[in-house]
């Protein structure tokens, strides 16, 4: 027991089943460099974030000299921002996407993932690694086929020539998420449903969807926030602000030169966009956090 | 936790999920076939959606790119072969943005993981105050990728930005810099924006698989008289190894990916361009649909050569996952 080499723990710990997730460091005993480290990753985190709303609140000369505080701030380029029907447009698509995306993949990922989870199957493994594999495309191989396709179907410009696309890609993380959610719903369950003569549908739909609500609020949670960040399908599948979301709208605000630039209203605009998801996150914390790691599938 | 069941070697669950051994054998074969068709039904929609939305539109970028074709041509299109690839793969413009993908994914990539691991390290330890820790880390992953863009180009603004402001009032190299108009300083800009929004994502994973680490090892450590940084280098990296591939796939297919922050921060100027921005600029700027194609069926090779690389040497988890999951 005297030298420290990494193949004992391991093995040790393979043999050894579960154990408390607690440290055996004491509650608040940090090394003062710690807090150091902990203000310098809070400072990283929120610092931009000041910087944006700080922007966003200054006109003129203030906004030229760069002001660290605001010395006249200002409301205007909000008001600015919610007077420009371009931007109120994308708004509401953005949210029509969203919400019909996140409603379509959470409805048939939630079947696909119960039969991956809970159901016998042949080639369970190969269906798993095809869709964990479409996760890993890259959007713009998608999106130049899509771009010939929908010009000659008209779709292209279109909410639906958006929503489809988008859905391939939010369906494999509804999968992935829920997937992981309906595994740890306990077996009994469905068995005693058995008992009761129920066949395994009824089983899903009247026990374990019930059951599995907090993981599918947090995959609509996650899926929602993926299908509003997206951006390359986006700008390539729409050319009028009738079909632009936010994402796009707000990368056409930015004017064409860097140096003639409306900061102040792009910066209210991303405020304004930013609020709702940072509001989001702050309350439904937790189940960003367990459904991140329990799909481990992309953010 | 299922990133539990993705690490290797350590599955509370995963046999007794397969059957269900509480069953009796009168029943088993015909709820097994039951069973069998009704996973099928379940899956068939989300996979007919996949392969038509997925699968039909990459063959279709395939024949595409065996053709000239352009959107001005109004459709006409001419049956060219290799040609489009040929030109590409000649092209100074493909090379540049393959090497500046790269360059961006393994700047930023391994930053994440490095920094990545620090807060996971740090939102592990009990402390008051980590829940708040957490809430703030967490908050950047909120904001969407133009918006964190556009933050960060607000930041290196000349004169009005917070940065190059702070380091010209102290007087230090940068502040005069126009960040975005120079290659190096560009990167530099895009990196940290990447960096900024996806730590916390790259954190979340390691922290996950840093809980899943015994308490017993460590009692078994500091009873060795092991330091910190040898109970650190010597148990907590290497079982913490599975996580940080992990963490490391996904962000790397990520980073190969990338699009929207070059082009907020400079529209691809500067050398900045990347793999998926020079297939748009080619199939929407210049309304090349062949040649886009090509570039876009060049970028989707990379990527997954990449992946298939990583699967290989790197992760051998990521076919535990598969496995597990059965």
């Amino acid at each position: 027991m005297s030298t420290l080499t990494a193949e004992r723990p391991t093995a040790e710990l393979a043999t050894r089943p579960k154990a408390p997730k607690r440290r055996l460091r004491g509650e608040s005993k940090l090394h003062p460099l710690v807090w150091v480290f902990v203000v310098a990753v809070m400072a990283f985190s929120l610092i931009p974030f000041y910087w944006l709303v700080n922007t966003s609140l200054k006109k003129g000369a203030s906004l030229a000299q760069g002001e660290l505080f605001p010395s006249q701030p200002t409301l205007e380029n909000y008001l600015v921002v919610f007077q420009n029907p371009e931007f109120l447009l994308a708004l509401r698509n953005s949210v029509i996407i969203a919400v019909v995306t996140t409603t379509v993949a959470l409805v048939f990922a939630s079947f696909a993932a119960y039969a991956l989870a809970r159901l016998k199957m042949r080639r369970k493994a190969m269906i798993l690694t095809l869709i964990l594999s479409v996760t890993t495309f890259p959007a713009i191989a998608i999106a130049a086929p899509m771009f010939s396709i929908w010009r000659d179907i008209g779709l292209y410009d279109t909410l639906l020539g958006l929503i489809i696309p988008k859905l391939t890609f939010a369906l494999p993380l509804a999968i992935y998420t829920l997937t992981s959610f309906f595994k740890e719903i306990p077996r009994e369950l469905e068995e005693s449903a058995y008992m009761d003569g129920a066949t395994p549908f009824v089983a899903f739909r009247k026990v374990i969807l019930p059951l599995a609500v907090p993981g599918l609020a947090t995959t609509a949670i996650l899926v929602f926030i993926s299908v509003w960040n997206e951006f390359l399908l986006a700008v390539t599948l729409t050319t009028s602000p009738e079909a632009r979301p936010v994402p796009v709208a707000i990368a056409f605000f930015s004017g064409t030169s860097e140096f003639d630039q409306p900061l102040g209203t792009i910066s209210a605009a991303s405020v304004i966009i930013t609020v709702p998801l940072v509001i989001l996150v702050l309350l439904c914390q937790k189940r960003i956090v367990s459904g991140m790691t329990a799909g481990a599938v992309k953010g | 936790m299922a990133i539990k069941t993705l690490l290797p070697g350590r599955s509370p669950r995963g046999a007794p999920n397969r059957g269900a051994p509480t069953r009796t054998a009168k029943t088993t074969s015909g709820r097994d076939r039951a069973e069998r068709k009704l996973a099928f039904r379940m899956t068939a929609p989300s996979l007919v959606i996949m392969a038509l939305v997925a699968a039909v539109p990459i063959g279709y970028a395939i024949w595409l790119s065996l053709n000239q074709y352009s959107v001005r041509t109004a459709g006409l299109s001419r049956f060219v072969g290799l040609e489009n690839y040929i030109n590409a793969l000649a092209s100074h413009e493909w090379w540049t943005a393959f090497g500046q993908t790269f360059l961006f994914a393994g700047l930023s990539v391994s930053l994440e993981l490095i920094l990545g691991t620090a807060m996971a390290l740090l939102l592990n330890l009990a402390f008051k105050g980590r829940a708040v820790l957490r809430t703030v880390v967490l908050l950047p992953y909120a904001i969407i990728t133009v918006v964190s863009a556009i933050t960060w180009q607000t930041m290196f603004q000349p004169k009005m930005g917070l940065v190059t402001n702070v380091l010209s009032t102290l007087g230090l190299p940068g502040g005069d810099v126009v960040w975005l108009g120079e290659h190096g300083y560009a990167m530099a800009v895009i990196v940290m924006a990447d960096v900024w929004k996806t730590t916390p994502f790259a954190a979340l994973i390691i922290l996950a698989g840093l809980q899943v680490i015994s308490a017993e090892t460590y009692e078994a450590a500091e009873l060795d008289g092991a330091s910190k940084w040898q109970t650190f280098v010597n148990i907590t990296l290497p079982l913490l190894r599975p996580a940080i591939v992990l963490a490391a796939i996904f962000r790397t297919m990520d980073a190969l990916r990338v699009f929207d922050l070059p082009f907020v921060l400079t529209r691809g100027a500067n050398g900045t361009e990347s793999m998926s921005m020079l297939a748009y600029t080619q199939l929407r700027e210049n309304r090349l649909v062949g040649e886009g194609s090509a570039l876009s069926i060049l970028t989707f090779l990379t990527v997954m050569v990449v992946s298939v690389i990583y699967v290989r040497f790197a992760g051998g988890n990521i076919r535990d996952v598969a496995k597990e999951e059965q």
